[in-house]
């Protein structure tokens, strides 16, 4: 089986996955599942970062937020068509993970986490004090548009098509770059960085690379969640934010590929569903969160994937 | 008994798959009517919304089921924890859910996303708690009204008293965000109106502050007469218990607290709060109507008495379920804009705000009342706070319509 690199099990998996997406807007409430899509996408490209090449960065929400407003600002300011909108928001994350990732990957481990904290504060601060992000209000009212400037996305079904349709070819993509020859180097660079750098490989230019597609990820997924909801507001920059994208790739299973996914749905699930507790959602996911860290620390789909003997 | 760990595993992705399934409403016999509650239940804002704010729905609804049994009401509440995309999310998915009204929303950030959000869904969404004067100028909207307050009454009322009485030199403390510099800019275009200045303005971070004494410092050496304060809840309460702490008041400094509720000075206490000046539309204490209203509602709400906000509540229910009722359930639910329209239609009527109209911009139009803080030693019973200074009419309390840039009057 060699469909985009798909092992057997993988391709059963992603073709629940294409039904799930086709049959649930049917009985969930697809604005759900469009924040569902949204942040997956967004985990994805976190997972590329932890998960493939070892580097965890608290400084993701910088690159998801800028994303968010640079696509609202240019629907609703610029008036702009909804794919040119997303496709500047995954530019601005890309092009923010560029600066950011080139000082970042200079270090590892607790030094790169705070790193890439410290320049995420930066862009909350910009965001906060900028003109044209709206501060504390953030940018609201924005327009969903017409798609190509024909389809109107204004129904709640025909945003649904797109955001699947983007967070199809966003996972297809992360499973392709994990799938390369490409993507074989960052997991060498992973398992053993000295090795690596002994074969000849330039270890820092794959990192820098696997930061910027992150960032490019977040940035999409922030901007189609800013027209989801039509907002773009300081929560999506803030770190609680990047917390909550490394809880679940955490939970879902670090380093597979249909972690991230599981792992955004059971949280987003949970910020949905158990609203109603108000501040208890945080000592909930708290609690979660280390019931995963102790007692299975696979992530749901890690855990699955190893009881199959299935990398998933 | 052992727990295996898969079958712990099964229990909890059952529970969440169980947790994500739609709740299809009961089919009710009665025609029935849902009324969202969104404010801040955990947040600085609590106690001026949150459950007070419920029960005083609540008690609108028992009030106007008991004497028309063909209705029943429900009740939803929400929590936008302050966060302007929490807030408009709740809004979709309960206007999506068939929500008909949306109630109370402290918070001006939240309160504008969420007019977005009705007007998108064409259903009614009355606006009790959030300051913002742009909900009925340049955001107003066919599908909002804005009851309680808002900054231009607050500038003009506590702003144009204090100028009055010889306040000419001010100095601000403004929460940097948007409310805080409406609230600011709106004040100091009354300061200089009446011929007073501003020596002094500072913009601090919002919300993380919570020690105000450096810009209390620079207030104290500007030589001002009036610190304005350009905030709100627990920065609004610390600013001024900072404030007496440093001597401020003693140096011959007037405190203006441009949004004070009831809540507030029950917070900050009487002994520091004594003396200021504030303004609300709405006191508990004022007349016999306020008072029975007051003693109705306190059994759902014993500790926290009713402010202005809360007071809101109650009279938009209200209103809300005549106008309804009057154009039948079924007919009602067509259009938010539809009811909006009945309700601007006929005047208001209930214990807590009297006899009142709401004007084509979708303001809610009450008198503002400047009152000042009693002292210790005047509190005769619990909560009795206030002492009237003055009353301005509605038509002056509010930035009169030729002002404005609304949509909706030129229609």
């Amino acid at each position: 089986m060699t469909l985009f690199g798909f092992s057997r099990a993988q391709t059963i998996a992603f073709g629940i996955l294409l039904i799930l997406i086709v049959v649930s807007p049917l009985v969930l409430y697809p604005i759900f599942l469009m924040q569902v899509m949204c942040f997956s996408l967004f985990a994805l490209g976190c997972n590329l970062l932890m998960g493939y090449i070892g580097l965890l960065s608290l400084g993701q929400a910088a690159y998801f937020g800028m994303g968010g407003y640079i696509t609202a600002y240019a629907v609703q300011s610029l008036g702009v068509t909804p794919e040119i909108g997303i496709v500047l928001g995954g530019l601005t994350g890309a092009a923010l993970g560029t600066v950011f990732g080139w000082l970042a990957i200079r270090r590892t481990g607790i030094y790169f986490a705070m790193i890439t904290l410290a320049l995420a504060q930066m862009v909350y601060f910009f965001a906060v004090e900028a003109p044209f992000t709206g501060g504390e209000n953030g940018i609201q009212g924005v327009p969903r548009g017409k798609l190509f400037g024909l389809i109107s996305l204004n129904h709640d079904m025909a945003m649904y098509w797109l955001v699947a349709a983007i967070f199809i070819a966003g996972f297809l993509l992360a499973h392709r770059i994990i799938h390369s020859p490409f993507g074989q180097v960052v997991k060498a660079i992973r398992e053993n960085e000295p090795r690596a750098i002994s074969l000849g490989y330039r270890n820092e230019q794959y990192k820098w690379l696997i930061f910027i597609l992150a960032g490019a990820f977040a940035g999409v997924a922030g901007g189609t969640k800013s027209l989801v909801f039509g907002i773009a507001t300081l929560t999506d920059v803030h770190w609680p934010m990047s917390g909550e994208v490394v809880l679940m790739v955490l939970l879902g299973g670090i380093g597979t590929t249909f972690g991230p996914i599981v792992g955004a749905l059971i949280v987003i699930a949970m910020e949905n569903y158990l609203a109603s507790f108000g501040a208890w959602v945080t000592v909930i996911q708290g609690a979660i969160f280390m019931a995963c860290v102790l007692v299975f620390r696979r992530g749901v789909i890690g855990e699955i994937g190893h009881r199959l003997k299935q990398a998933l | 008994m052992t727990i295996s760990r898969r079958s712990l595993i099964g229990t909890a992705t059952a529970v969440a798959v169980a947790e994500t399934l739609p709740r299809v409403p009961a089919r009710a016999a009665t025609p029935s009517l849902t009324i969202g509650v969104c404010s801040d239940f955990s947040g600085p804002y609590q106690d001026v919304g949150g459950n007070t704010s419920v029960a005083c729905v609540d008690q609108a609804i028992a009030e106007f089921t008991a004497s028309h049994p063909g209705m029943s009401v429900q009740v939803l509440k929400g929590d936008h924890q302050n966060k302007p995309d929490v807030g408009a999310e709740i809004a979709r998915r309960w206007f999506d859910q068939s929500v008909d009204l949306l109630i109370d929303v402290p918070n001006s950030a939240v309160a504008l996303a969420i007019a977005g959000v009705a007007k998108d869904k064409d259903k009614v969404f009355i606006n009790s708690n959030a300051a913002t004067s742009e909900l009925t100028n340049k955001f107003c909207n066919a599908d909002t009204i804005h009851w309680t307050y808002d900054t231009y009454m607050l500038a003009h009322s506590t702003g144009g008293a204090m100028v009055k009485s010889g306040g000419k030199k001010w100095f601000f403390i403004t929460a940097d965000y948007a409310f805080g510099h409406l609230l600011r800019d709106q004040t100091e275009a009354v300061v200089k109106a009446a011929g007073g200045t501003v020596v002094g303005d500072v913009d601090y971070p919002f919300p993380s502050t919570t020690d105000f004494s450096s810009y209390l410092v620079q207030a104290q050496s500007s030589g001002a007469d009036v610190l304005g304060l350009a905030n709100a809840g627990k920065d609004t309460v610390n600013s001024i218990k900072q404030a007496h702490q440093f001597g401020l008041t003693k140096t011959g400094i007037k405190l203006a607290g441009l949004l004070i509720f009831l809540n507030d000075v029950n917070g900050i206490g009487l002994d520091i709060a004594q003396g200021l000046i504030l303004t609300e539309s709405f006191y508990w204490n004022m007349n016999d109507n306020t008072r029975a209203f007051t003693k109705r509602v306190l059994p759902r709400t014993p500790n926290n008495y009713p402010s202005m906000g809360h007071a809101g509540c109650y009279s938009g229910t209200l209103h809300f379920l005549k106008a309804v009722n009057e154009m039948g359930i079924a007919n009602a639910k067509k259009s938010g804009a539809g009811i909006v329209e009945q309700m601007k239609k006929m005047p208001t009527d209930d214990d807590a705000f009297g006899k009142r109209s709401i004007r084509v911009d979708g303001r809610f139009m009450c008198p503002a009342f400047l009152f000042q803080v009693k002292k210790p030693g005047e509190s005769k019973i619990p909560w009795d706070y206030y002492n009237l200074l003055a009353t301005t009419p509605a038509e002056e309390a509010f930035m009169p319509l030729s002002e404005e840039t609304c949509a909706l009057i030129k229609a």
